[in-house]
């Protein structure tokens, strides 16, 4: 996988999503208790305001001085018997982590949850050479034997149904038993355990590191993650190279945010911080402990006015609250990071020209802004990214250039804007019901499939103003 | 132990926030201190009180002793979760408390227990793997999300406290502190002093859970399925 998944155009994707209505009825159910969650956790905790503008001053004073905390923390990685690996590109990252799996000789990668190794596409490049990869993360298992992509950042198979499940785990591992959600976790647990104790590598992302003792810490439920650095000899932590933070400190803070905004949860069940490879004295824990840090196109944002999108703690805050995500559903932004945050950091991450259409799937009615613990002004870069696509990048479509060519004309011509909104009416009379309009024309269409377009008034705006001035005369 | 790609890869952040690579960077002064302000000037036992609330919301089962009681009280645990197979933590504060003895005695009485002792090196995790309970010392406990902080090290393995199906911590009162604030400047304090940080700090709040089966809470997953705390009064 990389960054963009699947090769259908963006118009066929929202279609796919908007038909899907076991997933639109998931989302909808799931983003309100996500909601409700991370309400209910910002007020039990008080000073919410606060906390937020504490977050995103640590964010930002660490994008500021990004390259002196990334030095200081590999210095720290190193004294604790750590490799560090610092990768511009994903082929690089990858082929790095492939040469560890051969020189191991390794026949098994067991994985935690790791959106940047989704990003760089590992799994791909490590099965190529040999290797069983197995994804540990409950989702993230379900949507590897099923060959699916994730919907969502913090629950990634928010799109599936537990028959759905059923069905995957009886086909791809011979299952047998109900679909009641505990009976199939309880499935996953004895099946990933055997894997756990038989792999040769673990691999995991990296929720933050931690500059100052060069710990990477990773935030978690189930426990799989710490089952992937208890046991296998070998850790490999990919980070991207923002997910870091100056102190311990600092950290505490991002947690904080992070477990509420993200579920709701004042920590989740493990926090674990890990540094270097296991002591002398030690049993469990790593011999040997790599950390890749990887730019990937992230540097490109730096120095930007884009830059606060790299202060995103992964949370999905915004993914919950995206009334446009909530009707369409995480596949159809075609980006392994859907939802706000998505539209956003995709088109830095990956160019405009394959997702030029993701800045517009967006009402720009602000929740993503007001909802984010670190405080991204993330519709604005929505529209700051529209500006740049039509000005610079001049990929607006060519009928959508017609139209704008007409309208300016038209808006610009007193008699034919005159003439047009008496004839409104008149013209739309075919297609309007009880005031209403259920099946548009032409251009209307689009709008008219989801929802009624009420019918242009009786009287026109300016007639109504004449009129009330006339009155306010008297 | 090496550090490849360094020196380009940060030269080239310097260039893109448009400066020369920084060698000194000040600590910051945010303008809001929120995280201080939580359970400020709490006493022990209202911590204590935090605590067994946030329990009830982590699915864990909450117990409250002293030192003289606390063997027939992890003996009714043990007894509650049918478990005989049990790992525990080694390390001083075993025969501090007198645990050791309890140990001694349960063994006697039938219970199949493993002391983590790293001369048995792999012998230690297979049992974890086989024991029906895992039995720590809390270093630090954070009343706010009810979460007992380990420094795991020779003593305390990682596998004792995530390969059995029952979590069990004891956990002095003394060891209560308001939320992850403090236990966080602890460590950044220790850092500063020079003294290393465990190879692993573990957070641990509660059994293990998922909700990525249609956002049902699932208690249980690749972690403990049960978890109880004893609050040990007197020390």
């Amino acid at each position: 996988m990389s960054i963009k998944i699947g090769h259908k155009p963006y118009a066929e994707r929202i279609q796919d999503g908007l038909n899907n209505s076991f997933m639109r009825k998931a989302v909808s159910s799931a983003q309100g208790r996500f909601r409700s969650g991370r309400l209910k956790a910002a007020e039990e905790l008080g000073d919410w305001e606060d906390w937020r503008t504490l977050g995103e001053e640590i964010r930002s004073h660490t994008m500021e001085n990004l390259d002196y905390y990334l030095h200081q923390l590999s210095e720290q990685v190193e004294k604790r018997g750590g490799t560090v690996f610092f990768a511009e590109t994903a082929k690089e990252a990858n082929e790095y982590i492939q040469e560890i799996a051969k020189k191991k000789q390794a026949k098994k990668v067991v994985k935690s949850k790791s959106m940047v190794t989704e990003e760089i596409g590992l799994n791909e490049t490590l099965e190529k050479s040999g290797c069983e990869v197995v994804e540990s993360d409950l989702g993230e298992w379900i949507l590897q034997l099923d060959e699916d992509p994730p919907s969502h950042i913090v629950t990634p198979a928010l799109h599936k149904n537990k028959e759905q499940i059923r069905e995957t785990f009886r086909k791809k591992k011979g299952y047998t038993g109900s679909d009641d959600p505990v009976e199939l976790a309880a499935f996953a647990r004895e099946q990933l355990r055997q894997d756990f104790l038989e792999a040769d590598i673990g691999v995991t992302g990296c929720n933050f590191a931690v500059a100052e003792s060069g710990a990477i810490t990773l935030v978690t439920n189930e426990g799989n993650a710490r089952m992937v650095t208890s046991l296998p000899d070998t850790q490999i932590s990919v980070m991207g190279m923002e997910r870091i933070v100056p102190t311990w400190e600092d950290l505490e803070v991002v947690v904080s945010l992070l477990t509420r905004a993200a579920v709701g949860q004042k920590l989740t069940s493990y926090i674990t911080a890990l540094t270097g490879t296991r002591l002398e004295d030690e049993v469990d824990g790593p011999e040997d402990f790599h950390l890749v840090i990887v730019d990937n196109g992230r540097s490109k944002i730096l120095g930007t006015e884009f830059q606060s999108a790299l202060h995103c703690i992964r949370c999905a805050a915004c993914i919950n609250a995206c009334p446009v995500y909530r009707h369409v559903g995480g596949h159809s932004y075609g980006s392994i990071y859907p939802g706000p945050i998505g539209a956003v950091l995709t088109p830095l991450l990956d160019g405009y020209e394959d997702h030029k259409d993701l800045p517009y799937a967006s009402t720009l009615c602000a929740a993503c802004t007001e909802a984010c613990p670190v405080k991204i002004p993330l519709h604005e870069h929505l529209i700051r990214h529209r500006e740049i696509i039509v000005e610079q990048e001049k990929m607006t479509t060519t009928s959508e250039k017609i139209m704008m060519k007409g309208f300016a004309k038209w808006a610009s011509t007193p008699a034919a804007y005159k003439l047009s909104t008496k004839m409104a009416r008149t013209t739309l009379k075919p297609w309007t019901k009880d005031d209403y309009i259920e099946k548009g024309p032409g251009p209307m269409k689009g709008w008219t499939e989801q929802r009624d377009f009420p019918a242009p008034s009786k009287e026109r705006f300016r007639d109504w103003y004449q009129k009330r001035e006339q009155r306010s005369d008297h | 132990m090496a550090i490849h790609n360094r020196e380009a890869f940060l030269d080239n952040l310097a260039g893109q926030l448009g400066r020369s690579r920084k060698i000194k960077v000040e600590s910051p002064h945010y303008s809001v201190h929120p995280q201080e302000r939580v359970f400020q000037g709490a006493t022990q036992d209202e911590l204590v009180e935090k605590l067994e609330d946030q329990c009830k919301v982590i699915h864990t089962s909450f117990m409250r002793t002293d030192l003289e009681r606390l063997g027939e009280t992890l003996r009714s645990v043990l007894l509650n979760y049918d478990v005989t197979k049990v790992v525990g933590a080694s390390g001083p504060r075993n025969d501090e408390t007198g645990l050791s003895n309890v140990y001694t005695e349960l063994q006697a009485e039938g219970y199949d227990i493993h002391i983590w002792d790293k001369n048995k090196g792999q012998e230690n995790i297979t049992f974890a793997e086989q024991a029906g309970a895992g039995i720590v010392f809390s270093d630090l406990t954070l009343a706010e999300s009810g979460t007992v902080a380990l420094f795991n090290d020779r003593y305390n393995g990682r596998s004792i406290s995530l390969l059995p199906e029952t979590f069990i911590a004891i956990i002095p009162k003394s060891t209560l502190v308001p939320r992850m604030t403090q236990a966080s400047q602890l460590i950044h304090e220790e850092e500063k002093k020079g003294n290393p940080i465990s190879s692993c700090v573990s957070f641990v709040t509660g059994p293990s859970n998922s909700a990525d089966i249609e956002m049902n809470l699932i208690v249980g997953v690749h972690g403990p399925v049960k978890a109880t705390y004893i609050i040990v009064d007197d020390i």
